[in-house]
This record gives structure tokens, C-alpha cells and sequence, in this order.
């Protein structure tokens, strides 16, 4: 499929890039150093296109459109940080500090999140919106990993990942609107789910500090995800 | 399938017929109100009057006027009479006056602008055919337009007649149907489906839940008509579970279309295959936006995805999908039957056509109206609606539900049409229009249909799944005194980040009632914001 897809050349922030046509805009830019800002994105993954953060605009048409979703095309003229959308950028972050309890000062993730490290980029200093303090329980269950949701910024790496690289489908999203959380099996402690694995894969992608291992202090998660170009490789070449 | 299968369902409907028919509207809204009553005693009384060879006792779907329900109309072949809230104590007296004087005291005139101004072409069938007889559908000239096109027309020249008619989508956000139904028949995917969005969500609209349960053959023809165009060999109608009637009547139709060779292989004796399947929505709000309601269909968590690629590409089960709404598919019998020219002679230059309305609110006349795109929103509410019951004045009109505006009565004057709905900040909608008094407060209104949005949001973007929430939470601070000078302007600014940011069109519109009402009511959102705050109960502490 590769080899038939047609090279394209435009424009990114003024700069000439060329692609493949199959190329997302956002690999693009990523392969010119262009930063463009997302979560729920995760390159192995399928896309999601729900943080938003990596919007761009277009020439030629007034709507703004998601980079992990928008592909290469010829001729046209991609923006990546204009006044509108570095705004929108540090008000939809805002909006995920204000979701639920992102205390960085006492965060297993801190220093390692990419919602911190993605709100020191855009700049976001304070957050305008009272913040919800949600009432959520951790979930301990589980004899090596755990789960805070009150980290967790709803970007289904973890569900993704398991499904699509593990099989397990153990994680999924339950409720919908603010009440959405995600949940291991029909909401069994995930200590006590029958399809996990335990396998830890969520726990590596996820980018926050919702998902983490058991034994882990402030600052101390780690992550890696070799793992997961790797897998994605393999199974590219099986199918 | 043949023209002869066809007379012999019109020759059985004629069998039926008396010279005088007593029809009873057995849609929901009557229903409720007691009309199974008034048309089992209407039988009766009938019968008992042993008339039953000069009079037909008729259940059929909606006639329009629900707030005078349940209603009656007793017609032969040269007058008709329309009865208003009849009740079963009613029917001797009703059944004496056939052919005789018509009973005075229950009498609803028809000379009225409320059905005097309508033009009906989508519910031209309601209120007269029997919901659940296909034959009477047949009588009514139905299922001609899907036999002709069978038999005369190649499916191109069915996509022409749809694209010249200039009829745009009926669902709210008025895409041109014909081009969509282009962009599925060059498709060259194997597999194309055809499916109906009966997901019909908005508050206060009730349009395609009417038809289906007052026409459904009407949408099932319209369905055939764009399998024969588009190529497609199955269909769904994707209906929400709240709606039990008309579900069980689209299942009776379905059933005696398959029966009539009407769905299944062979259609009206041609090659055309195309069945339709029913799949209930357990009624969230966002199913009815397409990628949603194609991931419900699969079974799936129903949530929207990025498009592209869009349905007409790659929609249900990743196979080129068209689809439509209830009445936008119920308007294709009508064009195919009469021709392109005479649809696009209804309507304005953009409009083509015409638009079912469910009017409710503060008005005096209440229920389903369908009109000429282009008729001004003065006529609809005050001639047609009857202003408001109390005699007061009109404040305001709302279309499109929560994804839509408030119009303020400086505009009323306007058109109804896809463009000036939008120029004026709201937009067509499926057809909810709700009318408000000087009583209604326009921050609460907003408050109303952010709760609204809030509530429906699916969780799956950022911008929608919290900024609903925290724009609630601004016009509810607003609505109790406890919101302060910035919580204005950060809802100005959140309005803009959710229009512009979400990833579908539940969230791209959420903050429209917000916006439309900051245009023109913005001094009641400053008066809010200097209300003073209520005073709250001290708890134990001593504090708040």
C-alpha cells in the first residue's frame, strides 16, 4: 500500500515539507521537527482524534482540523501556531486540570507527564475554571499495577492498547459525558479481572499518572514503550 | 411484483371502502390522551347502529393539530368534517351525524391558518391512510414512484431527479442529498448500505417519529428508491427504543412490504435486492450523529470518530454508507412520482420544498406543521401557532433544539430557510420549534440546553465533555447570584473553544443557544451577573 501512495508537497508553518499522501499532517510535521501538541495520540495506536490539542488550520477552509486525522495533500498550506490556536490549546488543557485532581506536587508521574510537560509548553500558568475535586477511589487491586483516575485525562491509550497490541480488551470507558471513567472488565477490581493479562502495556502508555506501578513514589514512574513500535512492526509484517 | 399485484392491493383497500369514513388519529400523542377509546367506541357505535356497510371506522396516523387531540375527521368522497377533542362518550353522537348535520359543539374548523397555510408533501398520507395496511398506502398511490423508476428509470437517472429537486437534508444540517447520493453510487465498494436516522433526539421535536408512526411505508419507499439509486442491498432503520409505536408499526410494514415483494430479492419483479432491518437506540443524543449511530449499529460504544472519511466512503461496517433522515427519505417518493421540476418549484432560491415543524411552546395551537421553506416565522408562529395563549407577546422563537439559537421577535419577519436561519445565529434543525413568551429568561433557557448538552455529551473530546460541564456551571453560578465579573467573558471564551474544537457536531454546536442568546438578550446574562448571590444555609462549621 506504501509503494503506490503518491509524494505531495506543501506548506507547514511556511516551511515546504513533502509526503506521502497516506501521511497524516501530523507525522509530517513530526518528521520536521514541527511540534504540534497531543494525548491521546500514541503512534502504534489507532487514532483517536479526542484531546484536540493537535489542531491546526488549513488554508481554505475556516474549520480546524485535527492533525493525527487530516492527511497530506497537495499544495495546501497547514498553520500549527497561530493566536487562535495557541488559545485553544491552553484552554482545553485548563479544561483537563479543571476535570479532575491533578496535584503534581504528589504525583507518582511528576516530572514524566505530558499533560505537565504539554501545559509548561503551551504556557498555561493558572486555570481560569473552578476545579471539580471529584470524589474518585483509587483501585489497588491489582498485586502489581494501580490506578488513580484521579490522573487519568480519559485519552484511552490504556483501552486502545490493550485491544489492539495485547487482545485483551480488559479496559473500556464507562458512563459518558463528565461521568466517563474508565473501568477493567464491567467494572470488576482489576485485581480481579479475568481477561487482564497483567501485562503492564496500559501502564507504559499511558501519559499520565493514572495508570501506574505498584511500589512507585512521587516523580518515580517509568516508562517504556519500545514495546510498542516494535510489536506494531511485527504485526504489520504478519497481517 | 406487477402492476396487477399492485391493483389487486388497491382493489383491496377499494373493497373496504364505504361512502362515508370516520377516521381517528392513533398516533402517539392521541393515543394518549385516550384515542384507542374513542376508536373502539366508535366501532361500536357503528355497529350498533348497524351501519357498518355505508361506514368505515379508520385508525390512522397524525393529523397535526395535538393539542386538540384526540381528533376525529369524518369524511366522504365530497366533504370532510374535523372533530377536536373527542371523547369515547362522543362516538354515538358522532356516528349518528354521518350523512347527516355534523355535531356543532366538537366541530375544529379546518379554514384556519393552521391548516390552511400548510403544504404536504412528506405528511400528505398522514392522518389519512391506515398506519399499519400497506393496501391503503398502495391506494393512496404509493409504492407507483418506486415501480416506475424500477421499470423506467436507470438508477442515474433517479440520482439526477433527487440532485435537480435541490432537496438537502432534513436532519438539521441541510447537506444536498442528491450530491451525497452521488458520492455512494460512485462508490465502487462492493457492499453499500442504506440507512435511515430515525434517532430523532432533539426536546420538543417530534417529526420523524409522526411520519413513522402515521406513514411508515412512505420511508421504506424512499429507502428502496436510494438502494436502486446508490446500489446498496441492505438498510437500517436505526430507531430509538422510546419510540414503541412507531417501531411496532415499521415492523408491520416491513413485514407486509416483504410479503408484497415490495423488500427482498426481485423487488416489483426487477433485479433490485434490498432488505431493511430495524435496530433499536437506547437514546443517547448523540446517536444521532452519523459516525455514532454507524458505531451503534455495529454494536459498538456509540461515539463519533474523525470523518474523513466520511460515511459515503467508508460507514457502516467500513463499507460506503448513505445516510439520510427519516424526512428527508420520506421526501423521495414525491419527487420521483411528480417529477424534479415540481419539488423545486416549492420553496426558496437555496430551500428547496418544503419543512415539517413540531410547534410547541407558548402557543395556542400546538403540534406538526409542514410548510414552504421561505414562509416567515411570523406567519408559522402567530397566523398558524396562534400566538401566545395568554395573549401576550412573543419573545422569542427556538429551532434546532440544543444545537440551535433563539431567535428574537425584531426577526420574526424573516424566512425559514436553511441560510437566514443561519444568518440570524440558529439554524434549521430537525424541526423543533419552540415558542417563548416574555415569561422565559434567556440565561435559564441557555442553562436549559446546556444541561441538556452536558448531560448527552458522549465523554470521548476534551472540549465538549468539559466545557459543557463548566459553561453549565457558569450559567447555573449566574442563575443562583454566585457568578462574578470574569465568569462572563470565560464563557464568551469557552463557547468559542468548544464551537471551534469538538469533534463532532453535538459538541460543535452545544454552546449555540449560549450564543444566540448573548447576541441578543446579552443585558439579561448582566443582570444575572449583578444578582445578588442567595444566601446559603450555614452548616455546622458555621461557614457556607
Amino acid at each position: 500500500m506504501t509503494g503506490q501512495a503518491r509524494v505531495v508537497t506543501f506548506r507547514i508553518d511556511e516551511r515546504e515539507v513533502s509526503a506521502r499522501e497516506d501521511e497524516t499532517i501530523l507525522q509530517v510535521a513530526r518528521d520536521h521537527g514541527i511540534f504540534i501538541p497531543t494525548l491521546c495520540c500514541l503512534e502504534g495506536l489507532s487514532t483517536w482524534g479526542a484531546c484536540r490539542l493537535c489542531l491546526v488550520e488549513v488554508g481554505g477552509t475556516n474549520k480546524l482540523l485535527a492533525a493525527c486525522s487530516t492527511h497530506a495533500a497537495q499544495d495546501i498550506e497547514v498553520l500549527t501556531q497561530t493566536p487562535r490556536l495557541l488559545a485553544h490549546r491552553k484552554t482545553i488543557l485548563e479544561l483537563l486540570f479543571s476535570e479532575r485532581n491533578h496535584v503534581c506536587s504528589v504525583c507518582v508521574a511528576n516530572g514524566k507527564c505530558e499533560l505537565q510537560h504539554l501545559a509548561q509548553r503551551c504556557g498555561v500558568d493558572h486555570i481560569r475554571m473552578p476545579y471539580r475535586y471529584p470524589e474518585l477511589p483509587l483501585d489497588l487491586s491489582n498485586d502489581l499495577f494501580r490506578l488513580d483516575p484521579n490522573r487519568c485525562i480519559l485519552c484511552t491509550r490504556c483501552v486502545r492498547v490493550c485491544d489492539e497490541i495485547e487482545g485483551a480488551h480488559t479496559w473500556d470507558v464507562m458512563g459518558r459525558g463528565i461521568d466517563c471513567q474508565v473501568i477493567t472488565d464491567l467494572k470488576a477490581p482489576w485485581g480481579e479481572s479475568e481477561s487482564c493479562t497483567s501485562c503492564g502495556k496500559c501502564v507504559h502508555v499511558c501519559p499520565t499518572g493514572a495508570l501506574t506501578q505498584r511500589g512507585t513514589a512521587i516523580a518515580e514512574v517509568h516508562r517504556h514503550r519500545e514495546f510498542l513500535p516494535y510489536l506494531t512492526q511485527m504485526r504489520g509484517e504478519r497481517d | 411484483m406487477s402492476t396487477d399485484e399492485l391493483v389487486a392491493l388497491k382493489n383491496k383497500a377499494d373493497q373496504r371502502r364505504r361512502p362515508h369514513r370516520a377516521c381517528v388519529c392513533t398516533a402517539a400523542s392521541c393515543q394518549s390522551i385516550g384515542a384507542d377509546r374513542v376508536l373502539k367506541a366508535l366501532e361500536a357505535a357503528v355497529a350498533s347502529a348497524a351501519r357498518e356497510h355505508e361506514i368505515e371506522v379508520r385508525a390512522v396516523g397524525c393529523m397535526g393539530l395535538c393539542s386538540a387531540g384526540p381528533l376525529v375527521t369524518v369524511e366522504d368522497d365530497e366533504s370532510s368534517v374535523l372533530y377536536r377533542n373527542v371523547a369515547d362518550a362522543d362516538a354515538a353522537a358522532l356516528a349518528a351525524s354521518v350523512g347527516t348535520t355534523p355535531v356543532e359543539r366538537l366541530r375544529c374548523p379546518t379554514d384556519i391558518p393552521f391548516f390552511a397555510r400548510q403544504h404536504k408533501i412528506v405528511l400528505s398520507n398522514c392522518g389519512r391512510v391506515h398506519p399499519e395496511r400497506i393496501e391503503d398506502y398502495v391506494a393512496a398511490g404509493g409504492y407507483g414512484a418506486l415501480y416506475n423508476a424500477l421499470n423506467e428509470m436507470t438508477p442515474a437517472e433517479v440520482l439526477s431527479e433527487v440532485a435537480s429537486s435541490g432537496l438537502r437534508g432534513r436532519g438539521g444540517a441541510g447537506y444536498p442529498t442528491g450530491l451525497k447520493w452521488q458520492t455512494v453510487a460512485k462508490s465502487n465498494d462492493p457492499v453499500k448500505y442504506v440507512v435511515c436516522n430515525a434517532d430523532e433526539g432533539d426536546p420538543g421535536a417530534f417529526m420523524d417519529r409522526s411520519v413513522l408512526e402515521s406513514d411508515p411505508h412512505r420511508v421504506l419507499e424512499g429507502m428502496a428508491l436510494a438502494a436502486y439509486a446508490v446500489g446498496a442491498k441492505l438498510g437500517y432503520v436505526y430507531v430509538r427504543a422510546e419510540y414503541p409505536l412507531a417501531i411496532s408499526r415499521l415492523r408491520t410494514a416491513i413485514r407486509q412490504a416483504k410479503a408484497a415483494n415490495l423488500l427482498g430479492q426481485n423487488i416489483a419483479g426487477t433485479r433490485l435486492e434490498f432488505s431493511v432491518d430495524i435496530r433499536l437506540g437506547a437514546g443517547a443524543f448523540v446517536c444521532g450523529e452519523e459516525t455514532a449511530l454507524l458505531a451503534s449499529i455495529e454494536g459498538r460504544r456509540g461515539q463519533p470518530r474523525p470523518r474523513p472519511p466520511y460515511p459515503a466512503e467508508k460507514g457502516l461496517f467500513r463499507r460506503a454508507t448513505l445516510i439520510n433522515n427519516v424526512e428527508t427519505f420520506a421526501n423521495i417518493a414525491p419527487i420521483i412520482e411528480h417529477g424534479a421540476a415540481k419539488f423545486a418549484s416549492i420553496g426558496t432560491e437555496r430551500s428547496k420544498g418544503t419543512k415539517v415543524f413540531a410547534l410547541a411552546g407558548q402557543v395556542k395551537n400546538t403540534g406538526l406543521i409542514e410548510v414552504p421553506m421561505g414562509i416567515s416565522l411570523r406567519e408559522v408562529v402567530e397566523a398558524m401557532g396562534g400566538g401566545v395563549p395568554s395573549g401576550g407577546k412573543i419573545k422569542a422563537v427556538q429551532t434546532g433544539g440544543p444545537s440551535g439559537g433563539c431567535i428574537p421577535y425584531e426577526h420574526l419577519d424573516m424566512p425559514v430557510d436553511y441560510d437566514s436561519l443561519q444568518k440570524v445565529g440558529s439554524i434549521m434543525g430537525s424541526g423543533g420549534m419552540i415558542v417563548m413568551d416574555e415569561s422565559s429568561n434567556m440565561v435559564e433557557v441557555a442553562r436549559y440546553f446546556m444541561e441538556f448538552s452536558m448531560s448527552e455529551s458522549c465523554g470521548k473530546c476534551v472540549p465538549c465533555r468539559v466545557g459543557t460541564y463548566q459553561m453549565h456551571e457558569i450559567l447555573s453560578r449566574m442563575q443562583n447570584g454566585t457568578a462574578n465579573g470574569e465568569d462572563l467573558a470565560l464563557l464568551e471564551e469557552l463557547t468559542r473553544t468548544v464551537s471551534e474544537t469538538s469533534l463532532c457536531g453535538l459538541g460543535q454546536s452545544a454552546p449555540n443557544p449560549i450564543k444566540s442568546t448573548l447576541r441578543y438578550y446579552r443585558p439579561e446574562y448582566e443582570a444575572a451577573l449583578r444578582k445578588s448571590p442567595q444566601i446559603m444555609p450555614l452548616t455546622e462549621e458555621g461557614a457556607p
